[in-house]
């Protein structure tokens, strides 16, 4: 990969992850792994029912389990924090089931006990009894249902863009978002062809292998959180909410993640072991197990509806899209998936009249949140599908039509927003040339055949965000990054200090990285969207030069020559009479943003930078069957300039393969409301054998003029386009479209056999 | 039946240890409470994912499914057992050489598996590697990068 070396050669270098050894030899730091004398064990008791009302609780037998020490429901909840519901967007969540139940597997009160067994044991004892209540499951249907998930919304006051949601009653939609940009009718109306298709995407999990974990130790007026979270920032702030404590009163620690994805943001476990420590007064921890998961935090299953009017020559004047996003029983972070990944719902085109309506649902499903993309897969899931087949109906090729209206630097996205340092077509060029997309393929013959698939998917970083980071300098001239972003595997304390490195022109390997703590590394808005290159490494290369030009003052004040270059320890030295003293420099990145109107969704920025992911897939299909493989799958990334070349390959690579499970075989089942697939027996994640035969990932020159050295996100990128460049494919080959995820075998072969004239009975005949 | 703790004796990274357990814990469990060896981890819980793999007598096992009495008087070796002198093995070093790894959290797993793969067959196939590993998750989905390492690990093996 191509990368360009500044002069002190930090960045663009592909350093190994600073963390290395503690990760081979199995000593690296996870909460997953943290003891507190004295702690106790929560273990919670789920609903077994998807909506009901809860008629009693009987702690009884639970309680008399030799070893208990403490059965907690939400009142005894209310009794350190008198309103217990949270949320980033939505106060909606309780703490714990507050007299209803809105999913199976909602938390309804938890065993706490020294040995984790007992509590475990306990749990299974609490006995609780229900009046069930209709229940809505489908994000469209939801919109209509008289199955009613809140009875009011309760929109968070920290947005003021969801203020006229307040007090909204009888409504499963918690937010609707809208943008229009010129005249959709008369765009459809002066249009040659117009075709509409409805596409749809299933409930996956993020499955981080170290599932969810918390701990909290509470005196009586502080409280420190232990947690796997990629947003400890929030957390605090949260807690110090819901406590209604000052933020000093409450500390957030993080080590490394065990993956996270988008999965371990905002609240989680947190609210709960803070209630549960701060009733018990004593450290609790709560360790989730797999199936856990699958109830706490889930991707959004999405309806889209799409329709494009097209001139004969293969121009695209209008777009209409509605987008049904599933977020299950609690909003989390679902709103904002709605509006910021909503407005790109027409894709990475240019296209006149656009109108757009995007919708959270709650249904009486796990809650669905972020998950790596923010929602963009399931929107080009949905575009790229129908692009292809408009392509194919005007018998043009899919490549010659994406050139034709893709969208071009200088040129207006549906926001209004200009576009820049985003290049579109240099991924498009790159996805043909790796494709050979121009040259004479064989299609196979028989009943083995053969296609070629290629997808784009854009992406806005999620405005308005705040990073904050200190670079702080020590007596011996060694040099510490104190910042809130979260290593959960992307290597980001790698890239801070390569950042910083760069800046101070030290070796990056030699710069340590103080992890999260917020009684001690300032506020960052979250590990999220990808974010922290762009925000938090500008924060740490404005910090660092903060400190930079404080040692030159330094410097200056000893008497020294401008452009000296005498050691830092010299300098403290001179001036201390020993090793001592610190420099410490600061650095705040605001990433760029004007809101976008309430009514029409237009912008002049409404996100600081984009992110452009493509993908090409190569497939082969037994025809008697509907098995297919994937030969080939090609990754083209706009990540302007790369500042760990390894790194941002390995984050296109991970991300691909991730969507690849999310394309191939993960999906949530269900029966009457139970999920019946909550391991990872029946939960078929990526392994050894499911990756396509051949692999690329790449990306194209570019660089983000607001970026540190040219630098922007990479580690959603590579999801964006796999799902829809494998449907492609699938259609190259055999002429059939799969319009929801995910591709089976099975979904081939009854497209086949509908194809032929000759539809599959349920029966399988 | 009694539930009481018992007392253990097996061989713990080539010394010999002494462990309390009841009838209903695992060897996982001892590991990381009464041994503070914490490479091995629970995650799926069902034997599924490779993330407790250990070696047991010589022979990966998942530990999250073992219960502790029956590594009684057996040869335990944890991702942690060598070297003894706290230096990286060729597997650890091709790991770190290759990026195989991203979060960390699967990678004692592998490194176990993949030292007893080329203790077994010094000079594996690609597929070789895939079906000896082929039990072992990495949810960051660094195989490229874990095949590349054990290949690496395999051609310094050989010319050692």
């Amino acid at each position: 990969m191509a990368a360009k070396l500044m002069p002190a050669g930090q960045v663009g270098r592909s350093v190994q992850r600073l963390e290395s050894r503690a990760k081979v030899t199995g000593a690296a730091e996870y909460v997953h792994n943290l003891h507190l004398p004295g702690m106790l064990h929560g273990k919670i008791h789920r609903s077994t029912r998807p909506h009901a009302r809860i008629v009693r609780i009987d702690t009884a037998r639970a309680q008399a389990l030799p070893g208990v020490h403490r059965i907690i429901t939400i009142d005894d909840v209310r009794a350190v924090i008198p309103n217990p519901y949270y949320g980033p967007a939505f106060h909606d969540q309780p703490i714990l089931a507050d007299g209803k139940v809105r999913f199976a597997g909602e938390p309804v009160a938890v065993a706490l006990a020294e040995d984790r067994h007992v509590a475990e044991e306990a749990a299974a004892l609490i006995e609780v009894d229900y009046e069930e209540l209709p229940a809505v499951y489908d994000e469209v249907e939801a919109t209509k249902s008289s199955a009613i998930v809140h009875e009011v919304l309760k929109p968070a006051g920290t947005f003021p863009d969801l203020k006229h949601l307040d007090g909204r009653r009888d409504t499963n939609i918690a937010l609707d978002f809208h943008l229009v940009r010129g005249d959709a009718d008369q765009g459809f109306a002066a249009s040659d062809h117009v075709f509409e298709h409805v596409f749809r995407t299933q409930q996956t999990m993020h499955t981080p292998l170290e599932p969810f974990v918390s701990a909290a130790d509470a005196s009586a007026d502080r409280i420190t959180i232990h947690t796997a979270s990629q947003g400890p920032s929030f957390v605090r702030i949260e807690i110090a909410r819901l406590l209604g404590w000052p933020e000093n009163r409450v500390r957030v620690k993080v080590p490394y993640l065990g993956g996270g994805f988008g999965a371990k943001l905002y609240i989680k476990l947190e609210a709960l072991v803070a209630a549960l420590s701060l009733i018990v007064r004593r450290p609790v921890k709560i360790s989730l197990t797999m199936e856990e998961q699958f109830f706490t935090i889930t991707k959004h299953p999405a309806t889209v509806r799409i329709k494009s009017g097209v001139t004969k020559d293969g121009r695209i004047l209008a777009r209409r899209a509605e987008v049904w996003w599933n977020g299950g029983a609690y909003a989390d972070v679902g709103p904002r998936v709605t509006q910021k990944s909503g407005f790109t719902a027409a894709g990475p085109y240019d296209i006149e009249h656009v109108l757009l309506d995007s919708y959270a649902v709650y249904t009486n499903r796990p809650p669905a949140g972020a998950l790596r993309g923010f929602g963009v897969p399931q929107l080009a899931w949905a575009y790229e599908s129908h692009t292809d087949l408009i392509a194919r109906a005007l018998g043009q090729s899919p490549l010659a039509f994406r050139r034709r209206n893709i969208l071009r630097d200088g040129r207006v996205q549906a926001t209004g927003t200009v576009m820049h340092d985003t290049p579109i077509d240099a991924v498009l060029d790159r996805l043909n040339e790796r494709m050979g997309l121009e040259r004479a393929y064989d299609h196979g013959s028989g009943s083995l055949r053969r296609g070629r698939g290629i997808a784009i998917g854009l992406k806005a970083s999620i405005a308005p965000t705040t990073s904050v980071a200190m670079v702080n300098l020590y007596g011996d001239g060694t040099c510490g990054v104190y910042c809130g972003t979260v290593d959960m595997g992307q290597g980001s304390d790698t890239v801070m200090a390569q950042i910083a490195a760069e800046v101070l022109n030290l070796e990056a390997e030699r710069v340590s990285v103080i992890h999260p703590d917020t009684d001690v590394t300032p506020y960052d808005m979250g590990t999220l969207g990808s974010r922290s290159t762009y925000h938090m490494g500008n924060a740490v290369r404005i910090a660092a030069e903060d400190a930079r030009a404080k040692i030159a003052a330094l410097a200056a004040e000893l008497g020294l020559p401008p452009g000296s270059n005498a050691p830092l320890a010299d300098l403290f030295r001179r001036k201390y009479g020993m090793q001592a003293g610190n420099i410490v420099g600061f650095g705040t990145c605001i990433g760029d943003y004007v809101p976008p109107d309430h009514d029409t969704g237009q912008s002049p920025k409404v996100t600081p930078y984009w992110m452009v992911g493509g993908a090409g897939a190569e497939v082969e299909i037994d025809t008697e069957t509907g098995r297919f493989r994937i030969l080939r799958l090609v990754n083209v990334a706009d990540v302007g300039a790369p500042v760990n070349p390894r790194l941002v390959e390995t984050q296109l690579s991970g991300g691909a393969i991730m969507q690849l499970g999310f394309t191939v075989s993960e999906a949530m089942l269900y029966r009457d409301g139970q999920l019946t697939n909550g391991s990872l027996a029946d939960y078929k994640i990526p392994g050894f054998f499911d990756l396509p035969a051949e692999m690329e990932n790449l990306v194209v020159d570019g660089a983000e003029t607001s970026g540190p050295f040219g630098a922007k996100g990479v580690g959603e990128t590579a999801t964006f386009a796999v799902s829809p460049a494998i449907a492609n494919a699938i259609d190259d080959a055999v002429g059939v479209r799969i319009t929801e995820l995910p591709i089976t075998a099975e979904a081939i072969y009854r497209a086949l056999r509908v194809k032929a004239g000759d539809p599959m009975g349920e029966d399988g005949r | 039946m009694s539930t009481a703790p018992r007392a253990l004796r097996f061989t713990l990274n080539g010394a010999p240890a002494v462990a309390q357990a009841a009838p209903h814990q695992t060897l996982l469990e001892v590991l990381r409470e009464q041994f503070n060896l914490v490479g091995a981890r629970e995650s799926c819980g069902q034997g599924l994912c490779g993330c407790c793999t250990v070696l047991v007598d010589g022979e990966p096992i998942s530990s999250c499914l073992l219960l502790a009495w029956f590594a009684d008087g057996k040869r335990i070796e944890t991702v942690e057992g060598r070297p003894p002198d706290g230096a990286l093995d060729p597997v650890q070093e091709s790991f770190i050489e290759t990026g195989a790894f991203q979060c960390g959290f699967c990678t004692p797993g592998f490194i176990v598996m993949a030292r007893r793969l080329l203790e077994r067959q010094p000079d594996p196939s690609d597929d070789d590697i895939r079906h000896y590993l082929s039990g072992n998750l990495c949810r960051c989905a660094a195989y490229p990068e874990i095949l590349a390492a054990v290949k690496l690990a395999a051609r310094r093996g050989r010319s050692a």
